[in-house]
């Protein structure tokens, strides 16, 4: 069986910052990780927060107290925006991996079409779709339930 | 990639969706009570968070499946991300393995204890009166 070739991961971390020629998407593959990754601490503690209920009233009130405040506040909401993000990126992710954004392979005649005529558009939508439920979760936040 | 990571991934990839639901209609609950208010997901009042609603919520069995549901598939989900992320920067096998361990170890642990938490918040709702 022959040898692949392995090629280190030269970049590592740096890696995700530098978009550079590969456009905004990579800028989105950056924001992806540092949101999942963000969403997955909160996760991890909200379990725990949260099984406060199953030891009666008081434990849970104690533990709702622990977590109130100005700065809790945004912290929820920063992580309702990035759950927002992630999840809408995610969608475009899932359905460029099933290739139903790519399109079929053709011959590469002039005027030549890129798959990006289709996944850019897309992408835009989807980023545009998260700003407005992101300001909408942030009037609730903010406005309707903290008054 | 073997045909058990392609298998990983391709679970990975279906409970981002399922995530999605359970998620968008725990963000709904929760988060947007104020904008859309949805008496089933919040019976006793707007705030999510008063323990009137946290009985209430206990005592619908849809409520406590779908949490145990969503704690499940959000950890497999999440800790084979980070799993990916972090066979990306080419650990060495051994230390790839002891990722593997830890984080299924952390995963079971915490899904056990959510559900554990759910089932036992369900038996204590059913015996509150009101």
């Amino acid at each position: 069986m022959p040898e692949i070739k392995k090629y280190p991961n030269r970049l590592g971390i740096k890696g995700w910052l530098f978009g550079g020629k590969w456009g905004p998407e990579r800028y989105l593959y950056f924001l992806h990780r540092v949101t999942g990754l963000g969403l997955l601490f909160y996760f991890l503690i909200h379990i725990v927060v949260v099984s406060s209920r199953a030891f009666g009233q008081e434990q849970w009130e104690t533990a709702m107290a622990n977590v109130t405040g100005p700065i809790f506040l945004v912290g929820e909401y920063l992580v309702f925006v990035a759950f927002v993000f992630h999840a809408l990126n995610g969608v475009r992710l899932v359905l460029v991996e099933l290739g139903v954004l790519t399109g079929k392979a053709e011959d590469p005649v002039f005027p030549y079409r890129s798959s990006l005529n289709v996944q850019r558009p897309f992408m835009i939508v989807m980023m545009i779709l998260a700003a407005i439920l992101i300001v909408v979760g942030g009037y609730d936040f903010f406005v309707l339930v903290a008054h | 990639m073997s045909m058990k990571d392609t298998k990983l991934w391709t679970w990975h990839m279906a409970s981002g969706v399922i995530i999605l639901v359970l998620l968008g209609a725990h963000m709904l609950a929760m988060h947007m009570s104020g904008v859309l208010p949805i008496e089933r997901l919040n019976p006793a009042g707007d705030n999510p968070l008063d323990w009137a609603n946290v009985v209430a919520r206990g005592r619908e069995v849809s409520q406590v499946v779908g949490y145990i549901l969503l704690v499940g598939v959000g950890l497999f989900h999440g800790l084979f991300g980070l799993r990916n992320i972090l066979f990306e920067l080419d650990p060495a096998p051994g230390l790839q393995k002891l990722i593997s361990v830890v984080l299924l170890l952390l995963g079971l642990g915490l899904f056990v204890f959510g559900a554990w938490s759910a089932v036992a918040a369900r038996t204590m709702a059913l015996s509150v009166s009101g």
